[in-house]
């Protein structure tokens, strides 16, 4: 146990920053990129997850659990969110018999 | 132990690349399960325990599943024909790029960080974890409560066939 908490004194704090950054925006490519809307989805659970990540490292290096119990909450809004967006598809694929997000384009203007 | 974050940060970056840029939606799905426990191997690295038990429960458990159902229900587990047009999907590489290096240059100059409190290693543990959450954040954890009853609410009622 003992070794284990001295771990993560030896990553630097950079190496977290440059992976949830990169994971960010490989999410954000993935939200330009797909026409699935199940996919576009997925994405946005990538960059939930680089955010709780990068919460996580900051709160372990400045030994403050509140960080930790901010990502708890991200966690339940994400479910909850998950829950909401996944019933707007299948409703959408009840309706226009696709799940495909160019169908949805008049919610732009 | 860097060995190891390495190994983990190569995982999680090519599951989240084949994520983006793999055509079928169960492949999808598996490679975003594998980009999560890579990401509770990270959690449990920066001694965040209760964190990667719950992150494993959530995601990989009840979030993917959840996935998979809706992909097996409406019938979509074959890869899906329409993509957008080459110019679009150009543009959105070069622009993920684009911030990626943004992202990076606004980060670079920020590196003075000094931590807050000396160093405590059972932070990340359940006690402690348990006595800051209902602690200090007992107000938002039930106010939680009444956000996750609303979206159960939300999504039966999208969900219900309109008469």
């Amino acid at each position: 146990m003992k070794e284990l908490s001295s771990a993560i004194q030896l990553i630097p704090l950079e190496n977290y920053i440059f992976l949830s950054v990169a994971l960010f925006s490989i999410g954000m490519m993935g939200v330009l990129f797909r026409r699935n809307t199940i996919a576009i989805l997925m994405c946005l659970e990538l960059m939930f997850n680089s955010v709780n990540l990068l919460l996580t490292a900051f709160s372990a290096y400045h030994s403050d659990p509140s960080g930790q119990v901010f990502v708890f909450f991200i966690m339940i809004v994400a479910a909850a969110e998950v829950a909401v967006g996944l019933s707007i598809v299948v409703m959408m694929k009840r309706n226009v018999d696709s799940i495909d997000i160019n169908l949805l384009n008049r919610l732009k203007w | 132990m860097i060995f190891l974050f390495y190994l983990l940060s190569a995982i999680m970056i090519v599951c989240a690349l084949l994520v983006v840029f793999s055509r079928n939606p169960i492949n999808n799905v598996i490679y975003l399960i594998l980009c999560f426990i890579a990401m509770a191997g990270h959690y449990i690295l920066l001694n965040a325990q209760f964190l990667a038990v719950v992150h494993i429960i959530v995601y990989t458990g009840a979030i993917m599943v959840l996935f998979l159902f809706v992909i097996m229900l409406l019938n979509l587990n074959k890869a899906i024909i329409f993509r957008k047009s080459t110019v679009t999907r150009v543009s959105a590489v070069v622009t993920g790029g684009i911030f990626f290096l943004v992202l990076l240059a606004a980060t670079r100059q920020t590196f003075e960080i000094h931590a807050k409190y000396p160093f405590n290693s059972d932070i990340g543990l359940v006690s402690g974890i348990g006595k800051a959450l209902f602690g200090e954040f007992l107000l938002p954890f039930e106010i939680s409560s009444i956000l996750f009853i609303s979206a159960m609410v939300g999504a039966m009622m999208f969900g219900k066939k309109d008469e």
